[in-house]
Order: C-alpha cells, then sequence, then structure tokens
C-alpha cells in the first residue's frame, strides 16, 4: 500500500516553511510528520492537508555536547512545539541566548521557519527542520 | 508453557575504553555463566546476543555468529539483538520464550558493546541513531537532550520548582555513586562515594539542565546469562531464580509519545505485562535494576513502574524510599549511572545483578536483605523499546 504522504514531500513542503500533515477521514485526528497509520486511530484512510505552523513550546534544552559532524553547532536550542491543531514537532529556536534559555520559554507561542541539515555520512541525504522564533 | 530459570551469569566488568574486542568481551562474560551453570559450550542450544553498534565500534557485523565460534558453541543457532540500550533484556526476554515453548533446553543470552572505544563524538552521533532520523535528528537531538527535554516537561507537568528538581536528581546520583563505588564490576567502583549535591550542580552542563553527573557514562562491557527449563535447571543448580514475568513494548518517535509525556506509555504497557504474568504488583518488589541512563529517568521509570506516584519519585528518593531498606531498592549495583551503561549488554547486567542478589551473593555494602522478587527495567531509544522481567527465587 502506497503511503499517502512521504518524507520527501514533507520535506520539500518545510522547506518552503510549510507542514504537511495527514487528516484521518475515519476520526478527524491529525498525524504529523507523515506515517501509515493514523496516530489516533490506526486507519491508513487519511487525507494530506497544511498544518498551521504556529504553536506553543511545551519543552526546550539547551545543547552543549554536540555529536560528531555537529560540534561546531553548539550551543543552540532544541525546542518541541506543540502546533495550534495538536501534534508535537521537534525544532531549533533562534533569537534567544542559547546560554539563558530558562523554563520561561514553555508556554510560549512561536511562528516557524526552516534551517535545513546537510546531511552526513550516516544521514541518506538532508533533512529540514523547523526553525522556530518568539511570537512578540 | 515450561517454567524458566536463570541458572548462571557472568559478567565483565564494566569500563571506559579498553582494548579486548566485543568477541572477547562476551566470550569472558558467556564462558563465566556457562561454567557456573556447570555446563559446558556443547549444552547450549542456540545464543541470542544484544549488540546496538558493533558495526561502527568495531567494524564488526554479525558478531553473534563469531562470539558462538568463539565459545565454542559449535554452529548453534545464533541471533543478534538491536533495540538500543534494551537490546540485551530483548535477547533474555526471547530466549525465555523459546526455552518456556520447549523448543530448546538450554540458550545464553547476552549482549556486550563498546560504546566507550567510540569516543564522546561518534558515540553521541551514533546513540542519536536511536531517536528518529528524519524528523528528530535534524534539530540535532541528542541523547542527553532527549531526557533534558523530559527534565523541563516533567518539572513543568507536575509544577516542581526547576531548582528542587535538580536537588531530587542530584539525590539519585549520589544514591547511584554510593552502591556502584563498592561493586568490584562498576565502572565507577572507588570513585565518587563523596559526591554531594553542590559538586552534581556544579559539574559541567551537557543539555540544560542536565550536568555530566546527571548522566550515565559511555562504557564498554559485556555480561550474559543461561536460561534454562525447570527439569534441567533442578539438575544444574540448588539455586535456580525463575523468570516469572515478562514484558516488551515498543513506541514511535518522542513526539509521538505526546499525549503521555513525560511518562513513557510502551514502559507502563511492558511492566503491567511482567506484573500481570507473575500475579504481582508492584509492592511486591524486592529490588529492582532500572533503566537510569540519567537521572530523571530513573524517575520516570519508577513512576511508570508503579513503585511511585506520578510527580512524587524525587520525594521518595529524599526520603530514602528507592534505597536499601525502603519501599524497594533501586538499582543496588550502582544503575547504569555508575555501573555503567555498555549500551548492548545493560539488560543481561540487570539480569545478572538480580541473580546474585537475590542468592545473596553481592557485597555487604549494598546486598538488599532478604531479597526474594527482583525486576529489571531496560529502556531502548527514548521510550521506542521497553522490556520488563520479573525474577524470583526457585528455592
Amino acid at each position: 500500500m502506497e503511503q499517502k504522504l512521504y518524507f520527501k514531500d514533507y520535506n520539500e513542503a518545510l522547506k518552503q516553511n510549510k507542514i504537511l500533515g495527514l487528516k484521518c477521514r475515519a476520526c478527524g485526528a491529525i498525524t504529523v510528520p507523515p506515517k501509515m497509520a493514523c496516530r489516533q486511530c490506526t486507519s491508513p484512510d487519511m487525507e494530506v492537508i497544511e498544518v498551521k505552523s504556529n504553536g506553543k513550546i511545551r519543552t526546550f534544552t539547551t545543547v552543549f555536547v554536540g555529536a560528531e559532524g555537529r560540534e561546531s553547532e553548539v550551543p543552540y536550542i532544541i525546542v518541541i512545539v506543540e502546533l495550534e491543531e495538536g501534534p508535537w514537532i521537534m525544532g531549533n529556536l533562534e533569537g534567544v541566548d542559547p546560554k539563558t534559555a530558562s523554563m520561561e520559554l514553555i508556554g510560549k507561542k512561536v511562528k516557524m521557519g526552516n534551517k535545513v541539515f546537510p546531511g552526513d555520512k550516516y544521514s541518506a541525504g538532508e533533512g529540514a527542520r523547523p526553525l522556530f522564533s518568539l511570537v512578540n | 508453557m515450561k517454567k524458566v530459570a536463570v541458572v548462571g551469569v557472568g559478567e565483565t566488568k564494566f569500563s571506559g575504553p579498553q582494548t579486548k574486542t566485543e568477541v572477547e568481551l562476551f566470550a569472558e562474560a558467556a564462558t563465566e555463566a556457562i561454567a557456573e551453570s556447570n555446563l559446558k559450550p556443547k549444552d547450549i542450544k542456540a545464543l541470542y546476543i544484544g549488540n546496538a553498534l558493533g558495526d561502527f565500534e568495531e567494524g564488526q557485523g554479525m558478531l553473534q555468529a563469531y562470539a558462538a565460534e568463539n565459545i565454542g558453541c559449535m554452529y548453534v543457532p545464533a541471533n543478534r539483538y538491536e533495540g538500543a540500550c534494551a537490546s540485551a533484556s530483548m535477547a533474555v526476554r526471547d530466549a525465555f520464550i523459546w526455552v518456556a515453548s520447549g523448543y530448546y533446553d538450554i540458550v545464553v543470552a547476552g549482549g556486550v558493546e563498546r560504546a566507550a572505544t567510540m569516543g564522546t563524538g561518534l558515540a553521541t552521533r551514533t546513540f542519536a541513531m536511536f531517536s528518529d532520523a528524519r524528523y528528530e535528528y535534524p534539530a540535532g537531538v541528542t541523547f542527553p537532550a532527549v531526557f533534558a527535554m523530559l527534565t523541563h516537561l516533567y518539572a513543568d507537568t507536575y509544577k516542581i520548582p526547576l531548582q528542587k528538581l535538580r536537588e531530587q536528581m542530584a539525590k539519585v546520583t549520589i544514591q547511584s555513586y554510593k552502591h556502584g563505588s563498592i561493586n568490584p564490576k562498576a565502572q565507577f567502583f572507588g570513585k565518587n562515594a563523596d559526591m554531594t549535591v553542590e559538586k552534581v550542580l556544579g559539574s559541567f552542563v551537557v543539555c540544560t539542565p542536565l550536568t555530566l553527573h546527571d548522566c550515565c557514562p559511555f562504557s564498554d562491557g559485556a555480561a550474559a546469562v543461561v536460561l534454562a527449563s525447570e527439569d534441567v535447571a533442578k539438575k544444574l543448580t540448588k539455586k535456580p531464580v525463575y523468570i516469572t514475568g515478562i514484558g516488551q513494548a515498543s513506541c514511535g518517535p518522542l513526539i509521538n509519545q505526546k499525549d503521555y509525556l513525560p511518562r513513557i506509555r510502551a514502559r507502563e504497557i511492558s511492566s503491567q505485562q511482567a506484573y500481570k504474568m507473575a500475579g504481582l504488583k508492584p509492592k511486591d518488589i524486592d529490588l529492582c535494576e532500572l533503566h537510569d541512563c540519567f537521572s530523571i529517568a530513573s524517575l520516570i521509570a519508577a513512576e511508570s513502574l508503579g513503585f511511585f506516584d506520578y510527580g512524587k519519585a524525587g520525594d521518595a528518593w529524599e526520603k530514602g524510599e528507592a534505597d536499601i531498606g525502603g519501599k524497594v531498592a533501586i538499582n543496588p549495583s550502582g544503575g547504569l549511572k555508575s555501573k555503567g551503561h555498555p549500551i548492548g549488554a545493560t539488560g543481561a547486567g540487570q539480569v545478572y545483578e538480580i541473580a546474585k542478589q537475590l542468592r545473596e551473593e553481592v557485597e555487604a555494602g549494598r546486598q538488599v536483605p532478604d531479597a526474594k522478587i527482583g525486576m529489571t527495567d531496560t529502556l531502548g531509544g527514548d521510550g521506542g523499546t521497553l522490556v520488563n522481567m520479573i525474577f524470583e527465587r526457585g528455592w
């Protein structure tokens, strides 16, 4: 069975600052990122929709020890954002000093851009990730 | 279904980078377990080995076949299990099922890893392979980052001031170091016994709010156990340790676990399977070797296993309820944080500790008095694989 939305198309949309998701025709739940079965009821009967990319920060960390090949990126902030329509998504946060990031970030509203991880010898190519910034 | 017992256990010292190969390390642990079982390699019907990253550590794939041949288990079926940090527990659980089914009567299960040999950069990169490669790694997620984010989420969910939570987490570290410092097999044997809250909080920050002392080390090491059916076990040992409950569950990327986090739902399902099968409840468990890859991971695990209420495990550690003499003795081995975490071997190392504890064969300072029922808890990835097992004295 063909999956309704593949990583390739999700990734291309993310590079245009758009989040594609899957809306279940059976239960109405929205699944992000793409997979074969609805996250709520496991039905494969889903349609591709564009999901609103704004949301709020649910948790965060500032990374000081990076993986091989990414040492020059530290320190950087990773955030998990709850999108307005419910799904959680992982990305980075810009516009905040990583060394002063604190619990006050949790609950803050964010808007989304993107930044492409160019890939390394293990990653089978590039992958975009959301790059969030605080909404003033 | 047959009853299945652990009849012998073996373990190398868990350590930083060292020179023995993975096959040599596994052979050391496996031959110790086979000898302790009063068996010979020719008696072993199959070999199940956990190994997560051997391909990266030594450029060695399919090491299970080489390990079998190395120890003289000639031409037996040898299977490798990869479930990140839960790999060896998957191997032991499957070995249990095969022996319980009656297909095999004697099986060796265990695991091996040389994570420390990789060094911090490659180890951090390869451990991150257990997060979602497409939807999480581009953001630069690392293993400490996962548990750092769970720490902030835990503080927010249960409305615990971050500073208070960090101090409670430091108490977890101090307890782990205390037990590990007198465990000769532990990576931190003879070390860190004088750790203080101030030293934990003041050490190098890996990922906010986790410091070096909130994190387990990268480790090399191996562990192995021999499982036998009840009829065989009774002939081999006077102290068979029966596996009376097992559970395993899987889950998707961290972000897809949003309905439950910071609870790990796969752990709740896995442990409930094990409790139901054993006919036991959390209050019946005398000791538990649980997956404390980070100090916060201990709190999250102890709650999902049913030992303490959600959001209250930190209080329990502060009161000594998670220590020897408390409600349940957590990680008298020192756990992953002090005994060490050679990821593909860790689960078998937990079984090693439970068997030794139930037989009352560990150092006096960390022996759980009158321990009759033990439990293991092993987590792979960020909740992607969970395995729980319950063990009881057979004498």
